[in-house]
């Protein structure tokens, strides 16, 4: 099924909401739970990049896991009908994350993922996002390799990052785990999932293949290119 | 002047001395106690051979690797390169430590008997029943987040078992406790057989833990 959305340009991704009906004759307060965003593109589409079997699993079941343990977790605290931004820095706590950090950065974290991806994507960015990489990475190859490197770097599970700060220079990172950059003061641009389930079902345990086909064939530029022009804002 | 000469001199005939060099010990992968196949229906023999054949055999070509690049660095006085390399050897090396001990805690399904003796003994007095340890044990295990191990560990000081998970490969060896039963939860060491049910995969591996090697883990740190 494919959905044709507005994609995010900025960085802060809002959740939706349903709202919960009202029952019974008092009146209830209305809480309403923030939802799984489907990515922007069909299950199978990222085939055969990223196969249909690990997008029904990963969004499926991994994405919508955080989303369910999330909003059961908020249900009744004061954190309960925030936007899902606020959700993930108010549990960040200053660094000392609470249990509902894990589950909300991680729901942000996999919608920028889809996001950062869309069919026959890969390819090379262009304008000024091109000339920044040239200037900040000496070229886009040195990117490239340097992106791979904090990917596979990251022992254990986390994610990789390119982020812009608001003059435009451009740096790397990667994060344990659920943490992201946004807790750190940083606006990413692009993101690269290498928790095992991210790849295992297509290539075991080849995560430096993985990580070559996202780089060459499933980065949505265009999206990174609109969000680097939203941190210079 | 002749002082400079003796000194430049002393200095050479130091340097000409064969360097007391690191004793490299090359790790090597260890072989399974089993066949890859022999942990069915429990882990199946995809898992098993990937896990070793793959996941092992990288972390101790990578320790090995890293090893050898401290040793140069070491020869060359190069602190720096040294610490830089310590992040590479602890996980890789925890890694191999890790899976070295777990391979041994596994037996073939039909091979498997349950703990008796001391070990029943200790885990009945801490936790009443081995089936309340077992849930405790996988509720504990199943919460680690991310990538990491549950543990039980023997604790010298107090002579008591502890639960304990680990993250990463971090090895228990760092918290003074002896390893004596590590339960992998690495997406890899369960994803292609049980996908995101990390629980079914920690209610599974029960029926194939050795609890004899178990034992003797025990037997060997309390001496």
């Amino acid at each position: 099924m494919a959905l044709s959305m507005k994609i995010q340009a900025s960085s802060l991704i809002a959740g939706q909401r349903r709202v919960r009906p009202m029952t019974g004759r008092r009146a209830v307060v209305i809480k309403a739970a923030l939802e799984l965003k489907a990515p922007p593109y069909a299950l199978d589409a990222l085939e055969p990049h990223m196969s249909k079997q690990t997008l029904e699993f990963h969004w499926g079941k991994h994405h919508r896991a955080y989303v369910d343990n999330m909003n059961k977790q908020i249900a009744g605290t004061p954190l309960d009908g925030k936007s899902l931004e606020e959700v993930v820095l108010a549990s960040w706590n200053g660094g000392s994350p609470t249990p509902v950090f894990n589950n909300a950065a991680q729901v942000w974290n996999h919608t920028f993922f889809w996001e950062s991806m869309k069919p026959n994507g890969g390819g090379a960015p262009t304008g000024k996002l091109a000339e920044a990489i040239a200037r900040d990475f000496g070229s886009f190859d040195k990117f490239k390799e340097e992106f791979k490197a904090a990917g596979l770097t990251q022992f254990g599970s986390g994610w990789a990052w390119l982020n812009a700060d608001n003059s435009g220079k451009l740096s790397l990172s990667k994060t344990p785990n659920a943490v992201t950059p946004v807790v750190e003061g940083k606006t990413p641009i692009l993101t690269v999932d290498v928790w095992e389930h991210a790849y295992y079902i297509d290539v075991q345990n080849r995560r430096p293949d993985y990580l070559t086909t996202f780089i060459e064939k499933l980065i949505n530029w265009d999206v990174v290119a609109e969000r680097y022009a939203a941190a210079q804002k | 002047m002749l002082a400079r000469g003796l000194l430049a001199s002393a200095r050479e005939n130091f340097n000409a001395l064969p360097r007391m060099s690191r004793l490299l010990s090359t790790v090597k992968l260890p072989d399974l106690p089993y066949d890859y196949g022999a942990l069915e229906p429990y882990i199946s023999g995809q898992i098993m051979e990937l896990h070793h054949s793959k996941h092992h055999a990288a972390y101790v070509a990578n320790l090995n690797k890293a090893l050898e690049q401290q040793a140069e660095a070491e020869a060359k006085g190069d602190v720096s390169k040294i610490i830089t390399l310590q992040g590479a050897i602890k996980f890789n090396g925890g890694g191999h430590i890790n899976h070295d001990i777990f391979w041994t805690n596994l037996v073939p399904p039909k091979d498997f008997e349950p703990p008796t003796g001391e070990l029943e003994a200790l885990i009945k007095a801490q936790w009443k029943s081995l089936d309340n340890f077992i849930s405790t044990f996988n509720a504990q295990t199943a919460a680690v987040q991310g990538s990491g191990w549950g543990w039980l560990g023997y604790n010298k000081g107090t002579g008591r078992l502890e639960i304990i998970a680990m993250p990463n490969q971090d090895p228990l060896s760092i918290t003074g406790l002896v390893p004596l039963l590590g339960v992998d939860v690495w997406e890899h060491a369960y994803y292609l057989q049980y996908k995101n049910v990390r629980p079914d995969y920690l209610k599974a591996i029960w029926n194939v833990v050795n609890w004899k090697n178990v034992a003797d883990r025990l037997a060997a740190a309390k001496k």
